[in-house]
């Protein structure tokens, strides 16, 4: 019997050691740069990375961190130090007040938060509404307003301009639109939809590449609905203190770059292929008149190694810390039975809130990377583990349970000797299925920063590139096979074999 | 077997008007009983009559709402379970064994628990396969892999590994098939007497409860009906029950075992 339980101690050192050796060391960086989850946001923040790495200040960039309120939240929380931003974002999304409509009141709302922002880069990337120009020609649509007299064309917007008062909802108001079919979709997925006809007009931004590649018809803004988006720079307050000549270098691009010079760097990306930093280069190049772009390495996502090392750092962490709070929680659910409720309740409720809300609950208490990732995962695997380990317990026959207190056990012999290894198959099968489980939504901690086989998944998503998101996918799919496969293999050692025998006649 | 020297007259079970309810619906109203020491009692009744509910209070799995449970001196309480625990061996259906453990190391659970070493362990249980009368090569076993009668015999081996003052038998052999449970009775009567234990044996079979109790108490409801010898529930019948249930018991003891 204690043999048994020395290999189980064996097995748990040696997955804390792999997981103690797997663990990042600590980016070494003066500055740290982020980015949106769009190709523009990449390039532009590797720009001004660029230009401060050339002043001799180290800088990490945290490309593709979500949404605005992901990456303004790790801005605000001091996780980041700067990442471009557009001035009608913050007026909309981030101030949430219309009248805030120049830079000095806007300046002057975000400074209490420790905010700065730039003068503007020089360009405009606003909303527009695009469609095909077979479209315009067909049905003669040439403003937005003509869309009011087609209410039966197919729309798809994204969720941002869905949801925000700058978006679609001030437009149909403004324009007095009614359409009667409006979906959401992802800004990347709808340029192939609306190419193929799935789809008759999207929202678009008016340096995307794809709008000339597709020839695409942009509507009037003849009531001029749309804010200006102006390009600027938002960091925190004492980074020109902080790091002065990489501040100095960074702002050499205010008033430099226009559409026409933004518009090629993103096409350099999604049509072309090229890594985001190759497009920072010449977009740097063109702008400020610096010489032959410095050599440029690799895609920027990362080796398939170190992917996939990742991956399995924020699968075996996360999970490990499940286990060990886990099993605990469902011992007590069984044991007091007053716990039962509330901790299974509590364990559910978790597992409810959609990982996004969740990472963005998460940023203002422990910023982007791998800790909010680790946190959010160990989160959701919570359920499986606890659920399972209250179920297998419970599970024991009343007579065997009985029996075994009759005994005269000590506490730990009835827990670690009858009950725990009675109530195993249970438990490994809950924690099976929270490591398959935590191998897919591990990929959505590329959303925060925190690396894995995510990156590539998002990245390929944004340039429509399958081979991008297959270099992703297909390493998480095999993963999760692997991980099936282990666990198969490790109910081997931990079920007993008692418990695996089938019945013989009696 | 010697006994132990501290305790050379062994120890009696006393219940002192135990009452015990579940969700106020009573399962035994005030019951005294004593199970002398080195005696065997047999506890018969229907089902439900809360023999069941007795035996359990005995072992500490209940606590009783009103009276006391003694085990030689000691009350029977949260304080005094667990050493009472190991004092007394008990033993249910089909053995009770854990599916998880080999029958070797169901028999062994305890003994290790306490701190035995191997060879005393395997000294100790030699000598209860022969008693028991289980084929050694059986204790390498898992409990899927032995018969109902074998499962029983490793049931009692585990339950007097540590050669209790007490056996608690719970319908022991109502799970097994007729040839088997009247082999087992004829090995069990002979360890009984042989070990001089203090036993309290349930059961709702009545041949079985004069095959092997030197006292029989009948139970219904909650209460002790009678309480004697085999004679004298037969001849001397408390009140019109137990003739009754006597009578409907022997109808079915005839084709039965052990009659």
């Amino acid at each position: 019997m204690r043999g048994r339980i020395r290999v189980n101690g064996v097995v748990f050192v040696a997955v804390l050691a792999t997981c103690a050796s797997l663990a990042p060391a600590p980016a070494r960086a003066d500055l740290v740069a982020g980015s949106k989850s769009f190709p523009e946001s990449w390039i532009l923040a590797e720009a001004l990375a660029s230009l401060a790495r050339e002043a001799g200040t180290p800088v990490d960039h945290r490309q593709n961190l979500g949404g605005t309120e992901i990456v303004f939240g790790a801005l605000a929380a001091g996780k980041i130090d700067f990442y471009p931003d557009y001035t009608g974002t913050i007026r909309e999304v981030i101030l949430h007040d219309p009248s805030a409509s120049t830079l000095p009141a806007m300046r002057a709302a975000l400074a209490g938060r420790g905010i700065g922002i730039s003068d503007p880069l020089g360009f405009n990337d606003g909303y527009a509404i695009a469609v095909t120009r077979a479209t315009s020609e067909r049905l003669g649509l040439r403003t937005i307003g003509d869309l009011a007299e087609h209410p039966d064309l197919k729309i798809a917007f994204t969720h941002e301009f869905l949801g925000r008062p700058d978006g679609y909802p001030g437009l149909a108001a403004r324009y007095g639109l009614h359409m009667r079919e409006v979906r959401g979709i992802q800004h990347e997925l709808a340029y192939p939809a609306i190419a193929d006809g799935s789809v008759d007009a999207i929202d678009i931004y008016t340096t995307d590449a794809q709008i000339a590649a597709l020839d695409l018809v942009l509507l009037e803004d003849d009531l001029g609905f749309f804010p200006r988006y102006d390009a600027v720079i938002l960091y925190r307050l004492d980074l020109p203190e902080r790091a002065p000549d990489a501040w100095r270098a960074m702002t050499r691009l205010v008033g430099r770059i226009d559409e026409a010079r933004m518009t090629r760097a993103n096409a350099e990306v999604v049509l072309e292929g090229k890594p985001f930093a190759a497009a920072a280069e010449s977009l740097l190049a063109e702008s400020l008149g610096r010489s032959g772009g410095r050599e440029v390495s690799g895609r920027g996502f990362g080796s398939l190694a170190a992917n996939t090392t990742r991956h399995l750092e924020l699968v075996a962490i996360s999970l490990l810390a499940a286990i060990l709070l886990g099993v605990p929680l469902g011992v007590l659910a069984a044991w007091r039975r007053g716990m039962a409720g509330p901790t299974l309740a509590a364990a559910g409720v978790l597992q409810t809130i959609p990982s996004l809300a969740l990472l963005a609950f998460l940023i203002p208490l422990l910023g982007i990377g791998v800790v909010p990732a680790l946190v959010a995962l160990f989160l959701y695997s919570l359920l499986p583990i606890v659920r399972n380990t209250y179920v297998g317990l419970r599970g024991i026959p009343g007579p065997l349970a009985e029996a075994a207190e009759a005994l005269g056990l000590s506490p730990s012999a009835l827990w670690f000797r009858i009950r725990l290894p009675m109530a195993s198959p249970a438990i490994m099968a809950g924690i099976k299925t929270s490591a398959v489980i935590n191998v897919g939504t591990a990929t959505l901690a590329a959303l925060i920063g925190a690396g894995g086989l995510g990156d590539p998944i998002l990245a390929g998503i944004q340039l429509r590139q399958h081979a991008l998101i297959l270099q992703g996918a297909v390493p998480a799919a095999l993963l999760a096979l692997l991980v099936q496969w282990a666990f198969d293999l490790l109910d081997r050692i931990v079920i007993p074999r008692g418990l695996r025998l089938p019945a013989e006649r009696t | 077997m010697a006994r132990r020297q501290e305790d050379p007259i062994g120890v009696e079970i006393v219940l002192e008007d135990v009452g015990k309810s579940y969700d106020g619906k009573p399962a035994l109203c005030g019951v005294s009983l004593t199970v002398p020491a080195q005696r065997c009692v047999a506890l018969i009744g229907p089902s439900g009559c809360g023999k069941s509910t007795l035996l359990r209070l005995v072992v500490g799995l209940l606590s009783p709402d009103r009276g006391r449970v003694m085990i030689g001196a000691t009350p029977m309480d949260r304080e005094h379970r667990r050493a009472l625990r190991l004092r007394m061996g008990y033993v249910i259906q089909e053995g009770g064994l854990f599916p998880h453990l080999t029958a070797a190391e169901n028999v062994a659970v305890v003994a290790r628990d306490v701190g035995w070493n191997a060879s005393r362990v395997a000294a100790r249980m030699e000598e209860l396969a022969a008693l028991a009368g289980l084929e050694p090569a059986m204790l390498a076993r898992y409990p899927v892999q032995l018969s109902g009668g074998q499962r029983q015999r490793v049931g009692l081996m585990r339950a007097l590994m540590l050669d209790p003052d007490v056996l608690l038998m719970d319908e022991p052999l109502a799970a097994l098939d007729p040839m088997i449970r009247a082999r087992l009775q004829q090995d069990l009567r002979a360890i009984f007497s042989r070990l001089m234990k203090t036993v309290l044996f349930v059961t709702h079979d009545m041949a079985e409860a004069a095959f092997f109790g030197d006292t029989i108490v009948l139970v219904r409801e909650g209460r002790v009906v009678q309480r004697g010898t085999p004679a004298d529930l037969i001849e001397r019948p408390a009140d019109p029950f137990v003739s009754e249930f006597i009578l409907a018991q022997r109808g079915l003891a005839t084709a039965g075992p052990g009659a």
